[in-house]
Parts: C-alpha cells; structure tokens; sequence
C-alpha cells in the first residue's frame, strides 16, 4: 500500500500544474471570442448601455485580462466556478447536476467496450489465424470505423422507429412517478440505444488489443514451457488470457477523454441531459463561464480516472513500481 | 516498384487502396460531374433513391441533389481530414523533436504542456475553439489538429531520446552544427517514420471528429459535409431514414479505407523488415 501512496503523492503533485495549465489556456483562449458574457446576456433578454454598464462592473468584466484570471483562479479554489449566463445560476450547481448522468453513461458504456470487447478478443485470439479470428478482426475493424453519433441515428431507426421496442431518447419517461427499482429500469432502458452508440467503437479497440496482445504472449517462452509441461489447452489459454488483458487496463485511462468527447455527440444524438449536451448548450448560448467550467471539470474527471486506473495496475501487477509508472 | 507490388499482395491494403481511390476520384470529379452549386435545388423535396434516374439517390428535404452533396462532401471529408492530419504531425514532430533534443526544462515545460491537451478532451477542445473563432474550413482544421498533435509529440520524442546520443549527432556536434540545425535537419528525419506510422489512425479520426463538429453545426457552412447532411437527414427520421444513412455509409466506408490501407502499409513494411 505504500507503493500505491507515493505514486499518489507524486502524480497528484504533477496534476495540479496539469490542470493550472489546462485553467489558464482555456480562460485565454474564450477570452479571445468575440463578445463577452454580458453581450450573450443582453442579446437573449434585451437591456440598455446603463444596464450593460451595470453588468460589466458586477460581472467583473471591465476589468484587465490577468486580474479576471487572477479572481476565476482565487475563486477556483473556493471551488467557485462562476455564474452560468444562460441559466442565472452558479456553473457548479448547474455541472454537478448533470455530471452523474454523463458517468452513468461513461461507466456503462466503459463496462459494456471492455467486458464484451476483451471477451471476444480471447476468443479470437485463442486460437490465431483461425476463420474466427478473421472475422472477428475484420469485423471489429469495421466497427471501429463507424462514428458513434450515425451508429445512434441507425440504432434509433431501427429500434425507435422501426420496432418501436426502445424509447427514441431523453434518460427517463417524463413526469412518470417511477421510483426506486422501476425507475432504475426505466433509466435502463433509456440508456441502452446511447450506450450501445457509445461503447461500440470501443468494444472494437479492446478487442483488437486483446487479440494482438494475445498474438504476443503466445510467442512467448513461459506458454512454450507450459505447452512442454503438457498443460491443457484451457489453462494455457488462461495464462495468455491473463497476460494479454493488463495493456487494456491502461487503455482504459488512456481512452476516457476520449471518451468524454464522443458523450458530446452521443447526449445530443439521444437528448440525454448530460455534461455533454450542456457543453453545447454553453456553446449555443455563449455561455464562456459554463464551458470554462465544463472543461475544467472533464480535465479533472480525467487525470482522477487515470490515477484509479493507474492505482488498479500497481495492484493487478505487483512488478510495477510506483517508480516506473509516474511521469 | 516491388513495394507497391507487395502491398498489393495484402489483401485489407488493396481493398482500402481501391476505397481511397474511388473517393479520390468522387473528390476530383465532383465540380466536372456536378458542376454548380450543390446545395441549390434540384428538384422536389424528399425524392426517395432509385425513383428518378437524373436524381439517382433522391433529394433531401429542401430537393438538393443527394449524389452531388456526397461527391462535394468527399471533396470536405478528404480535404479536412488530410490537412488536419499533416498539421497534427507536423505540430507533434517539432514538439517531440525540440523536447527530446533539449532535455531540462524545455522538455519539462513542453511535456507538461501536452499532458495539458491530453487531458482536455479533444472534441470538447475543438467544439469550444470552433465556437470561438467561428467555422470555417481553416479553423475546422485547427480545431482538430489541436486535439490530436499529442500521440505524434510522444512518439517523435521518444524517438528522439533513443537517435540523440548516437555517432553521427555527435559527429554534427564535432563539425560544429547550430543545435537547432542538428535538431530539424539530422535527428528529425530519422524519426520520422514511427511518427508517419501514425497517420492513418489520425486521418480516420480527424476525419471522425471533423464530420462530429460538423453534425452538431459547427462545420464551414458554405460547404457540403458528410456530417452535416446527417443532421439535415435527423430532421425527417422517420419519413426519410436513408438521407441520414446514406452519407453514414460513405464516412464509414472512408475511415475503413482509409484503416485498411494503413494496415496494408504497416504490414507490407513489417515482412520487408522481417527479409532484411
């Protein structure tokens, strides 16, 4: 456990000036858009030069550039993020209200891509070269070239419109008094047609990995002595199973900005009210504190979710220092 | 002329060779076949496929040409994906080359640096500075190559390290070369090629997250895009599904070409390495 403190101790040091460079790049480059926040706030209900005036001093906006950085940092560490211009609200409140549901689809999504994914990727790479193990490869790879929105848009025809067996989109039926394990269910079924959208294209990436990690460690000395030791074909598929699956655990970190991004694209395609679709709102309503904040706060998501994955891999892999893996 | 013959001899390579340069060709035809302005109209609205064979893919919902928007939008796809793809590599080179070659703090600061836009998620990144600067095909471009350099930086630089402390640099050192000059003219040239390895994979996502930005809007709206006839196409879901798919169907059989001929290249150089 030691190991796995200081490897904490040293990345979230190295985070920080991550973030502080995240912070003040994405606050220099929506200060260059053109109109601020009291333009959008004006444009949408209307208002004089005196009230403009007025907003600018209360916003803080007829202040210099480096003083507004100074204050969003100060405030930052309050944990302040601002007020949302589009929802009169403070971005925290309005970003923690739809993050859970952008991690429910993330989490969902993620366990459906590696599970199924590194599952198929031991089937076709148990046994290499094999008419299987074509078609799996070639299969993924053409599933890993469709874009997940337009998968989306095919699995609502289908689904939606066609069969009429899944709902069209939102995350939950509206103004339904569902609780507990009924609601959960009805979020369930809500979420499979955008989760699907989303952890496709995965679903290929960790099965091509695993196969190609498997191709690998079947070449490898210790599987040639178990084979000479007269172990049974199952067991040796076990141990390279086993060795192949830990490139996919880093994977996992490596993949979840990525991620973030395609939840963008798949919230709108499907009106789920996440951290995504609020991404675009900002953007439609020039909202730069709310996307200021929405930046920060997936830059944050994922070096947090990194730190985990790269935690897991000290444990998973006791060979691993916490020397060898931080920078 | 023995390696193209033997990257044809892989099959994913010709078959993604032979998708490329049909798109290739629907890129360089379209302004001969379909000259004029494809989004004008062309006939009436929401003409099904395979009805009238001047319209041989039907019309959208404003009756514009559905085949001339798909062979202008792979003017768009192509064109984008491309330049956002050199410039990505290009930026990604210079940035591993400089931090490799320089070490200290140069290297601390630029990695640092990049650690910072992978920790940005790119497509939020290039929505966010899209809307900034506003759309066009240029910022499209920029937007892309900014969430993408990353994967190209780490490779060139470690490359770099490894070239870095062979004779031959030191032998540039000797003779009295500008730093600089050993940099970009000794070292970078050879580490290259794992960098250029990269370039399918980012062609097919820059030309992924180009159609994305333009599906939500924020592509160059004086131009044809695969992504944006799929928005056009959500609107009538149900009435009209195949204007949605129909330019699905061409993106998906681009990013594949495009994978295919990568795998063949990677392949075809692979079994060189394995003779020598």
């Amino acid at each position: 456990m030691n190991r796995a403190l200081t490897l904490l101790r040293r990345r979230l040091v190295g985070s920080i000036f991550v973030l502080l460079i995240v912070v003040i790049g994405t606050f220099l480059l929506l200060e260059a858009a053109p109109g601020d926040a009291v333009d959008a706030y004006i444009v949408s209900t209307g208002g004089d030069a005196g009230m403009i005036e007025l907003l600018r001093h209360r916003w803080g906006l007829d202040q210099s550039e480096l003083t507004r950085l100074a204050n969003y940092l100060w405030a930052l560490l309050h944990l302040d993020l601002g007020q949302s211009v589009t929802f009169s609200r403070p971005v925290r409140d309005v970003i923690l209200e739809r993050l859970p549901t952008t991690l429910l689809l993330m989490v969902s999504a993620t366990a459906l891509s590696f599970g199924l994914g590194s599952a198929l990727g031991i089937y076709a790479g148990a046994k290499p070269g094999s008419v299987r193990d074509r078609v799996l490869s070639i299969g993924s790879l053409a599933l890993y070239a469709i874009p997940g929105f337009w998968l989306g848009l095919v699995l609502i025809v289908v689904f939606a419109v066609d069969l009429r067996w899944l709902p069209i989109g939102g995350i939950e039926t509206l103004a339904s008094s569902k609780t507990g394990l009924d609601r959960a269910g009805d979020i369930a079924i809500h979420l499979l047609l955008p989760v699907s959208a989303l952890g496709f294209i995965y679903l290929a990436l960790y099965l091509r990995m695993m196969r190609a990690g498997m191709a690998e460690v079947w070449r490898q000395d210790f599987i040639l002595a178990a084979r000479a030791r007269g172990l049974s074909r199952r067991a040796i598929v076990r141990h390279v199973a086993r060795n192949a699956l830990l490139p996919l655990v880093t994977m996992l970190g490596l993949q979840s900005a990525q991620m973030l991004g395609g939840s963008v694209v798949i919230e709108s395609v499907f009106a789920v009210p996440g951290l995504g679709r609020l991404a675009q709102e900002a953007v439609a309503g020039r909202d730069t504190p709310l996307l200021l904040g929405i930046i920060l706060v997936s830059a944050v998501l994922v070096v947090v979710i990194n730190l985990l994955v790269d935690l897991a891999y000290t444990i998973l892999d006791p060979r691993v220092g916490a020397s060898e893996v931080g920078a | 002329m023995s390696a193209i013959r033997r990257f044809l001899r892989v099959p994913e390579a010709t078959a993604g060779a032979f998708i490329l340069a049909l798109l290739l060709a629907m890129a360089l035809l379209a302004p001969l076949l379909f000259p004029g302005d494809p989004q004008a109209i062309a006939g009436a609205p929401l003409l099904p496929p395979f009805h009238d064979w001047s319209l041989p893919l039907g019309t959208d919902r404003l009756g514009r040409d559905v085949l001339a928007e798909l062979f202008h939008g792979a003017r768009t796809s192509l064109a984008v994906g491309l330049a956002a793809a050199a410039a990505a590599l290009l930026i990604g080179a210079v940035v591993g080359t400089l931090a490799g070659f320089a070490g200290g703090l140069v290297d601390e600061v630029l990695m640092r640096v990049t650690d910072a836009f992978q920790t940005v998620p790119g497509f939020l990144l290039a929505l966010a500075f899209v809307s900034v600067v506003g759309p066009s095909l240029g910022v499209v471009v920029a937007a892309i190559a900014l969430g993408t350099w990353t994967g190209p930086a780490r490779v060139a630089r470690a490359e770099v390290l490894s070239i870095r402390e062979r004779d031959y640099v030191a032998g540039a050192r000797v003779i009295g070369m500008h730093p600089l000059e050993i940099a970009f003219r000794e070292i970078l040239p050879n580490a290259l090629p794992p960098v250029l390895a990269l370039s399918s994979v980012i062609v097919a996502a820059a030309i992924l997250t180009e159609a994305a930005l333009s599906f939500l809007g924020l592509g160059d709206p004086n131009r044809v895009t695969w992504g944006g006839m799929i928005a056009e196409g959500r609107t009538v879901l149900r009435t009209a599904p195949f204007l949605s798919i129909v330019p699905g169907i061409a993106l998906v059989l681009t990013v594949l070409g495009v994978y295919l001929a990568g795998e063949g290249v990677v392949e075809t150089t692979a079994t060189r390495r394995g003779l020598s």
